[in-house]
């Protein structure tokens, strides 16, 4: 055998060597994921599954957090509700000593329903906003130097922090417009944090359309709006939609920007339970990511909240993988059916 | 090539004994379409120098020449599709369509386009049926009534020969359509809105023989109605669709006369070895 140079030999170490650390990094990633989703799907499981029919944790989909009280009673553990513990008293007529530990009965029902709202209104906002904009961007304006100094804003806009937005928010819409801790401000303040995304997907989604289709319709006499409307944005919808949805998972996500401007840690009644239909706008709401917070970082920690923090965060992947899921199907049926 | 430019092609009050003149061949030949002194330019590159070119009505009109040479940007100019390019304007001179200059204000750019309409290199049929490629313009002119629309839809259909091979079909989506019937159902749709001039820009460049000879056929019916202006890269198509032919180059008009004459006794040499393929 031929003895390579040692040049030759080192250049190989060091391809060997590399080759590992990209390997390594790559697994890391994965490693990090795994860890994170089986740690919160086992434990979140023991919350929301239960060993017997229906084998889903109901009560804790659908009722609102409560109180836990947890005493010893003839050397028997109970742990009960904040109305199930009342009722005790009242049937048992005896003064117990009863840990009190907050939100760790009950469910989380009330924080999906008000991270539904905030996305589905956040999202109205934003598509609205943001396609009118990529619209104007892609289809109307010319390249002068207002137009790329606003791209530029938008770019920017784009990589400015969560706490920021919600800063912001809280400034404007809470103090300043006057709207208090509302689904109206959080609506705002999260469509604003996601409308540079919006703008910059739609414009995309707008620009892969071919030119040959507007040239077509502008020759056959449309005017620029009813090509665009007909002839354009169809097309580009479907497209705009999907790359939407991951903008729903990070509006849902989103901490930060709500515990401001919309998100109330504990509030009795439901979003609908209003004496007015307009104070629907101007109430605050619970929050999943904002309830995750709560009860991981606000409370004492136990195994009690653990359960809750894994249980909610449990279900929020869920959601959000739900989300990203249709997403992915929607955007590759979509892809079939247009391809030019 | 500076002698070409100042010889008067196009004006019939100064004839000159080398070009031939098409609009005094026949006495019937109505001017569609007037060029006067053009100059273009997209920023400040000029494409198009002093360009002066009468179209006549009901004929066939081949714009020829290398690539570059400006044929396209002048047929984009007559229905004003190059308003769409930024930078791109008439620097000097203007076109008239039967006697209006379409670049007047007082011209709306709408009216314009469905007087004249075009068709494209590459066929864009709109990805829709078949059915709705047709309506479409007669939906965005505010026609709703359905049997008017049906009605337009058979008449383009069979103006542009494709009626009996998509009849059964009209629902279908245009994107199943071959290359060739696609470029078909583009002209059919630029029928239905019933236009005045058709350009054609290259119809033909991406369609197999077959197909070629179908839309030459097309094209040799439809000039019976329609003014026709078509560029081509193609020597042999000029030849056998059209009845006069503008030769450009490096966006000067060299030549202009009858189809006839162009490729039997070009009068400028430049034409003649282009002609021939003896062009750089």
């Amino acid at each position: 055998m031929i003895a390579a140079p040692s040049h030759r030999r080192r250049s190989h170490f060091f391809q060997r060597l590399m080759f590992w650390v990209f390997r390594l990094a790559t697994y890391l990633v994965l490693a990090c994921a795994t860890y994170i989703f089986l740690d919160i799907g086992i434990k979140g499981s023991r919350t929301v599954f239960t060993s017997q029919a229906p084998f889903i944790n109901l009560k804790f989909l659908t009722q609102p957090p409560q109180t836990l009280y947890v005493f010893d009673y003839n050397g028997q553990k109970m742990e009960l509700s904040d109305r199930e513990f009342r009722q005790w008293q009242e049937t048992h007529k005896e003064n117990v000593e009863a840990t009190s530990i907050a939100y760790s009965a009950g469910g989380i029902w009330p924080c999906i329903v008000g991270t539904a709202l905030l996305v589905v209104g956040s999202m109205i906002l934003a598509l609205f906003i943001g396609i009118s904009a990529a619209i104007y961007l892609s289809e109307y304006s010319r390249e002068t130097r207002l137009i790329r100094f606003i791209r530029i804003a938008i770019l920017n806009l784009a990589g400015v922090p969560s706490i920021v937005f919600g800063l912001f928010g809280f400034g404007l819409f809470v103090i300043f417009f006057g709207w208090n801790v509302s689904l109206l401000a959080g609506w705002f303040t999260l469509g604003l944090m996601i409308l540079p995304a919006i703008i910059t997907a739609s414009e995309e989604s707008l620009r892969a359309v071919p030119q040959g289709l507007r040239e077509g319709s502008l020759a056959l006499g449309a005017t620029k709006w009813q090509t665009i409307r007909k002839n354009v944005l169809p097309y580009a919808l479907p497209g705009i939609l999907t790359s939407s949805i991951l903008g729903i998972a990070r509006v849902a996500g989103e901490t930060a920007p709500i515990m401001f401007t919309a998100a109330y840690a504990m509030r009795d009644e439901m979003p609908w339970q209003v004496t007015k239909w307009t104070d629907f706008f101007f109430q605050g709401v619970m929050a999943l990511p904002y309830h995750i917070y709560v009860v991981s970082s606000k409370i004492p920690q136990n195994e009690y909240t653990e359960r809750v923090q894994y249980g909610a965060a449990f279900v929020f992947l869920i959601l959000v993988m739900l989300i990203a899921l249709t997403s992915i199907v929607l955007r590759e049926k979509q892809r079939r059916r247009l391809s030019w | 090539m500076v002698s070409a430019i100042d010889m008067p092609q196009t004006m019939p009050q100064e004839v000159s004994p080398q070009t031939d003149q098409p609009a005094e061949e026949t006495e019937t030949a109505r001017v569609m379409i007037a060029v006067r002194d053009l100059d273009f330019a997209y920023g400040s590159h000029q494409v198009l120098h002093n360009v002066r070119l009468e179209m006549p009505a009901r004929a066939v009109t081949a714009f020829i020449g290398p690539s570059g040479c400006g044929k396209t940007t002048l047929l984009r100019c007559i229905n004003r599709m190059n308003d769409l390019v930024d930078g791109a304007r008439i620097t000097r001179g203007a076109i008239h369509l039967d006697g209006i200059d379409v670049n007047a204000p007082e011209v709306d750019v709408v009216d314009l386009r469905r007087r004249v309409g075009m068709v494209f290199q590459k066929s864009n049929p709109f990805p829709k049926s078949i059915y709705e490629n047709i309506s479409y313009g007669l939906r965005i002119a505010g026609v709703n009534k359905r049997s008017r629309i049906d009605e337009a839809v058979e008449k383009s259909l069979r103006g542009s020969a494709l009626w009996d091979e998509v009849k059964d079909r009209l629902d279908a989506n245009a994107f199943g359509l071959s290359g060739g019937q696609q470029q078909r159902l583009c002209i059919a749709r630029a029928l239905a809105v019933e236009p005045e001039v058709i350009l054609m820009d290259e119809p033909c460049s991406a369609l197999d023989p077959i197909a070629t000879a179908k839309i030459e056929e097309l094209i040799h019916e439809l000039k019976t109605q329609y003014t026709i202006i078509t560029v081509t890269h193609n020597m042999q198509q000029a030849g056998r669709i059209s009845d006069y032919t503008a030769f450009f180059y490096l966006g000067r008009l060299i030549e202009f006369g009858s189809t006839a004459k162009i490729f039997t006794n070009p009068s400028e040499k430049q034409t003649e070895d282009y002609i021939t393929g003896r062009f750089g």
